[in-house]
């Protein structure tokens, strides 16, 4: 075993160097003019290479399955490409892929989103014009370290920018208007907003914990030097929605999230209130979550420019006013009972209820400015984790081949070991073979095409059965690389 | 009288003569299920999606997303006398039902059944839930109530209306069977006698066994994309949009997120409401909650939600697109999950995604139904 890992890792070491230099050499620039597909060209794309789409319209929903795949508009004297959903088509780009990039596109009338992330990492959503399309503007979920940036967004259902269920995330200088929810950072760590012009939506910008799903907690979000003006719009939003509960006029709102710190916006003209606090009581409606505590704790409200705000208070907002005999809505309302709450110089604005809200005024510590952090996203791109090859082939050799084959024991196939008669020394045999098998035993089945495996899976694999003896006690995989530890 | 009392003699020598000529060869397994390496005599899950990570670790997300935590490393003995126990009629108090009588290998580990038939030949109340990859799950039963494996097979052993057996006549009856005695020995040498915990982990062990991650999706998923036709890719992204939102709860890689979702689905006729997770949650907002199932499988267990109203997994998907509580029964507020609203999918989008949910497929690492079990009494099984 010794001799074989060294001369693995060597094979490794150059095999990676191969690939990574290949796909340097490799990446290619496709491109997609009018009349034809984008979706096509994704098809032929290989990660690393890049589509660029010239100014026409495309009528089609793009899914993007594959790494590292670049789509680029191309603007020409102020013509935009633009996926027109027609009121028809469901999502305009749809991806699962890590490394995706999608910019400068024009994208209107979808009935879902605009733009979809599931689970992919590492992505960039930049300089995209999305009007009227859909229930979200921009969804990236399950993903780490993204940025969205510079995408101007109006007319959407539900939020124009919507982070849900991420972590490493930066949304700046997007400009957001005419939607319900502006920016929202759902159950989702380590967020930035900074320098977005958050104007005319119901809400503004939303940091809170939604009930009922999987990924419980939303802390760690600095939402800094945002423009959040003028959010009176009249709520249009999916009846049942959560956004629909968002009275009109809320400039912020932070529900049941966790160490927010809110600094140096400018917060103006917000009829119902400037930064509305709630704890998930306020979602009556949606439930609580027995996963997720209810209450907002640890926020911090540095120094923040906030004028003309509560000219029209709604709700439970107006009940306080009510009940503090105030003619006038506030710049701050705490409808909660969160907990190590504070706030610099409470006194410049107008508040209700922040006392009630856990809140005091903040401590030195406390009262730091964020401005030394600079981005949340991560220094190079997250890498999911990545196994050796043999125990890659190890893995492969369990999850698919142990269905029929074991070492020493007869099952559907023939025994490992009598395959090792077979390919002492020939790994690549194997290889090439379960990609497409033909019959060889009368008294065998003929075995099913692995075809579905990529080759270095394959190559892996074969590698693995060769060094199987009988009694092997293998290098052990791990116990990480089966369970995956929650890291919060 | 006498007639009887010799033809009782005869079966009690037939019974002897078959546990000692038969039971006796049963040997447990010292080798796991496919799916499974043996490490220092622990049986240790492997799957392609040990590749990947998923965000904090909680196994929902998209294509190449990890598997959520799970259970593994039991012995290969435990994991084997686990399947004799399950197909065994002698854990039932009535010696005609095993765990197989509701979860059967040919219907997906459920029954076929709107809502299964328990020992008094009575109907119950909700429909029998696919066993694959429970190794997964962190709750149990259609209303969440039980948190592992173990707790949960306490409800239908001990119920009077499911398997209607006690603890105490389980424990004696296994005691008093030699062939158990040995076989318990096996898989856990250091117990005295067999003992109630070894009978659950033993069962929990082989129902953890039951793996079903290489379907044509999964092929999909680790990248080989022509292992789905171009009407299954439709139904994939119909799945998974924001119109459909059926990713948002049925989320990979597992097809569930594992929460309680209130979305209004309806009961069967002359069925009284099912007040569902309210009632072990003791919240009003979880009124006709249930949790989310995993649709692996999917096509083999039908019919569909919790007391079998639907027949086919189209009609299951007309549902979802009637209209925002459309099927809650008069007089009934419910707080519906935001997901359920007014999608207007076309009778094509409808298709597809069914044609996609049969990609979900994957019975390859079906276990051997044993020919005998150590009760000596006829194993329970479908065919």
């Amino acid at each position: 075993m010794p001799r074989l890992t060294l001369r693995w890792i060597q094979y490794s070491l150059m095999a990676l160097m191969l690939l990574a230099a290949s796909i340097q050499a490799s990446a290619k620039v496709l491109e997609v003019k009018d009349g034809q597909s984008i979706q096509a060209a994704v098809k032929k794309a290989q990660p690393g290479d890049t589509i660029k789409v010239f100014p026409a319209t495309y009528k089609e929903t793009v899914y993007i399955d594959k790494d590292n795949i670049t789509i680029s508009g191309v603007r020409i004297k102020g013509e935009w490409p633009v996926m027109d959903g027609e009121k028809k088509l469901n999502d305009a780009v749809l991806y699962s892929g890590h490394g995706i990039t999608v910019e400068q596109l024009k994208i209107i009338h979808y009935k879902g989103n605009a733009i979809m992330g599931q689970a992919g990492n590492n992505y960039i959503i930049r300089n995209n014009l999305i009007i009227d399309s859909g229930v979200y503007g921009i969804f990236p979920q399950f993903g780490k370290n993204g940025l969205i940036e510079h995408n101007v967004l109006s007319g959407i259902e539900d939020a124009a920018i919507y982070v849900g269920m991420c972590d490493n995330i930066d949304v700046r200088h997007n400009e957001v208007f005419d939607s319900v929810a502006g920016i929202e950072i759902e159950n989702s760590r380590h967020a930035l907003v900074e320098n977005n012009y958050v104007h005319n939506n119901t809400g503004g910008i939303l940091a809170f914990i939604t009930p009922g799903l999987p990924i419980k907690t939303t802390f760690d979000v600095i939402i800094r030097n945002n423009f959040v003006v003028n959010n009176n719009h009249e709520n249009f939003g999916e009846p049942g929605s959560l956004v629909a509960g968002i009275p009109p006029g809320t400039g912020m709102l932070i529900m049941a999230a966790d160490d927010v710190t809110i600094e140096n916006n400018i917060i103006s003209g917000n009829d119902n209130s400037g930064i509305a606090i709630v704890d998930l009581r306020f979602s009556a409606g949606l439930g609580v979550d027995p996963g997720s505590d209810p209450n907002p704790d640890g926020l911090r409200i540095l120094d923040n420019l906030m004028i003309d705000n509560g000219n029209n208070p709604v709700g439970d907002v107006k009940k306080l006013m009510m009940a503090t005999f105030s003619s006038r809505g506030p710049d701050i309302a705490s409808i909660s009972r969160g907990k190590n709450n504070c706030i610099v110089n409470e006194n410049k604005y107008r508040t209700f209820g922040l006392g009630l809200g856990g809140f005091s005024e903040c401590n030195a510590e406390n009262a730091k400015s964020t401005a030394s952090i600079t981005t949340m996203t991560l220094d190079k791109d997250f890498e999911a984790k990545e196994l050796g090859t043999l125990e890659k082939g190890q893995v492969a050799y369990y999850a698919i081949c142990a269905g029929c084959h074991a070492y020493n024991i007869r099952m559907i196939g023939p025994q490992t070991m009598a395959i090792q008669a077979l390919y002492m020394d020939n790994p690549k045999g194997i290889a090439d073979y379960i990609a497409n098998p033909e019959k060889k035993r009368e008294n065998f089945p003929s075995m099913p095409p692995q075809n579905y495996l990529p080759e270095d899976v394959r190559m892996a694999v074969a590698e693995y059965m060769l060094s199987l003896t009988a009694e092997t006690k293998k290098d052990n995989i791990s116990d990480e690389v089966g369970h995956e530890k929650g890291n919060y | 009288m006498l007639k009887s009392a010799i033809s009782f003699g005869t079966t009690l020598i037939l019974l002897c003569y078959v546990s000692v000529i038969h039971a006796d060869q049963i040997q447990l397994r010292d080798y796991c299920p496919p799916g499974f390496e043996k490490q220092q005599n622990q049986c240790k899950l492997r799957s392609l999606y040990q590749m990947y990570s998923s965000l904090q670790g909680q196994g929902v997300g998209g294509l190449k997303t990890a598997l959520p935590s799970y259970r593994d490393g039991f012995s290969p003995e435990q994991i084997d006398l686990g399947r004799y126990l399950f197909f065994d009629p002698l854990l039932s108090k009535n010696r005609d039902m095993a765990c197989s009588s509701c979860h059967q290998t040919t219907k997906g580990f459920s029954d076929g059944l709107p809502r299964s038939i328990g020992a008094n030949g009575e109907e119950l109340s909700r429909a029998a839930p696919s066993l694959w990859n429970v190794a997964f799950l962190k709750s149990f039963f259609w209303d969440g109530h039980a948190h592992s494996l173990e707790e949960q097979m306490q409800g239908p052993l001990f119920s009077e209306k499911e398997m209607a057996n006690t603890p105490e006549n389980l424990m004696k009856n296994l005691r008093a069977n030699k062939e158990y005695k040995r076989l318990f020995k096996q898989a856990f040498p250091t117990s005295k006698q067999i003992e109630l915990n070894d009978v659950y982990l033993s069962l929990a062990a082989f129902e953890s066994s039951l793996i079903s991650l290489n379907s044509r999706y999964d092929q999909y998923a680790h990248g080989f994309h022509e292992a789905l036709n171009d009407k299954e890719v439709q139904g994939l992204n119909i799945f998974r949009s924001f119109v459909a939102r059926c990713a948002e709860c049925h989320t990979p890689p597992l097809f569930t997120n594992q929460q309680i979702a209130v979305i209004g689905a309806p009961d069967p006729d002359g069925l009284s409401f099912d007040p569902g997770a309210q009632i072990p949650l003791n919240d009003p907002l979880f009124r006709g909650g249930f949790k989310v199932p995993s649709l692996r499988n999917i096509n083999r267990t039908a019919p569909y939600m919790h007391s079998g109203k639907f027949s086919t997994l189209g009609e299951v998907a007309a549902f979802y697109t009637g209209g925002r509580g459309h099927a809650v029964p008069e007089g009934e507020k419910l707080y519906l999950h935001w997901h359920i609203w007014e999608p207007n999918l076309s009778d094509e989008e409808l298709d597809r995604i069914v044609d996609f949910l049969q990609t979900l497929t994957d019975e390859s690492f079906m276990p051997q139904i044993p020919e005998q079990v150590p009760s000596g009494l006829k194993a329970v099984y479908d065919y």
